[in-house]
């Protein structure tokens, strides 16, 4: 469970409902397969990564960081239960995907950076620092169930 | 690890822009360390660490200044960066955890300043290059 004061759910409250989640999702999944290029080995069935401009323009890429970065907005709205929130995916990234939870710090610090290009000035520490709170607590969260 | 020629040539390009700033930038991105990760407080109970304060930038200045020295000599980062080496061995012994978190607070700092220059293979070069001086700062620790 993380627990956000009333002045850290105002620093992020007018960032959040700006986030283009299509816009961020792509940039952040892609941004994860250039920078940290071993990530990419979840991603065999994805086309051609072959290189940065690929990887950034490709579909398949684009969709699935839309729906990750969906899930994790979502975690904003569930802070209060978040390892009851993500238990199914949880259970999913151990069983099905076989995820080293180490990757989910990986991503959510990709998106951190996404983030500030995106929203520069307003991307103020405080606000940055929240966004690394939930963001840790949604890591934690996804690897929850792991065994 | 090392850069390629291509990532040299990004960062020295971005470095222009970011010296014209370099104290703020350095500034920011311990404000940033400081209220992600709170706990990197402790390596400063000398400092008055509000945003702002004049400890506050003086760090700052001081650790973007020697982001510039490593930068000039790109080629032999070890070098340049040898007695900071042996000040963080030695004396500072900072626990090599603390590296990355600056790091990304800097790259974090970065793309909010230059969002149109810190391009995905931008990002990858400055990863890299930060890596390795965090390599070259921990590398005498025993």
């Amino acid at each position: 469970m993380v627990h956000l004061s009333a002045e850290e759910k105002a620093a992020v409250s007018s960032l959040q409902g700006k986030v283009k989640v299509d816009v961020v999702g792509g940039e952040t999944l892609g941004r994860l397969l250039v920078v940290y290029p071993w990530t990419q080995r979840f991603f065999d069935s994805f086309g051609d990564l072959s290189s940065p401009d690929a990887i950034m323009s490709n579909g398949k890429v684009k969709a699935h960081g839309k729906k990750v970065v969906n899930s994790l907005i979502n975690g904003l709205k569930n802070l209060d239960n978040l390892k009851g929130a993500f238990a199914k995916l949880s259970e999913l990234h151990c069983d099905k995907l076989h995820v080293d939870p180490e990757n989910f710090k990986l991503l959510g610090n990709v998106m951190v950076c996404v983030l500030a290009r995106h929203f520069g000035k307003e991307f103020t520490p405080q606000v940055q620092a929240v966004f690394q709170k939930v963001l840790a607590g949604v890591a934690n969260a996804l690897a929850h169930k792991y065994h | 690890m090392s850069l390629t020629k291509a990532e040299r040539t990004v960062i020295l390009s971005m470095w222009d822009k970011i010296s014209t700033q370099a104290d703020a930038i350095g500034t920011q991105a311990l404000e940033r360390l400081f209220a992600s990760y709170p706990q990197t407080k402790t390596y400063f109970p000398h400092f008055d660490l509000h945003p702002g304060s004049a400890h506050m930038r003086v760090h700052g200045a001081k650790v973007v200044a020697a982001l510039g020295e490593a930068v000039k000599s790109i080629d032999n980062i070890g070098g340049a960066l040898a007695k900071l080496s042996e000040l963080h061995a030695y004396i500072l012994r900072v626990d090599p955890v603390n590296f990355k978190l600056l790091s990304h607070c800097l790259l974090v700092t970065v793309a909010s300043h230059f969002p149109a220059d810190f391009t995905a293979d931008a990002h990858t070069a400055w990863d890299k290059f930060l890596s390795i001086v965090s390599c070259v700062l921990t590398e005498k620790y025993r």
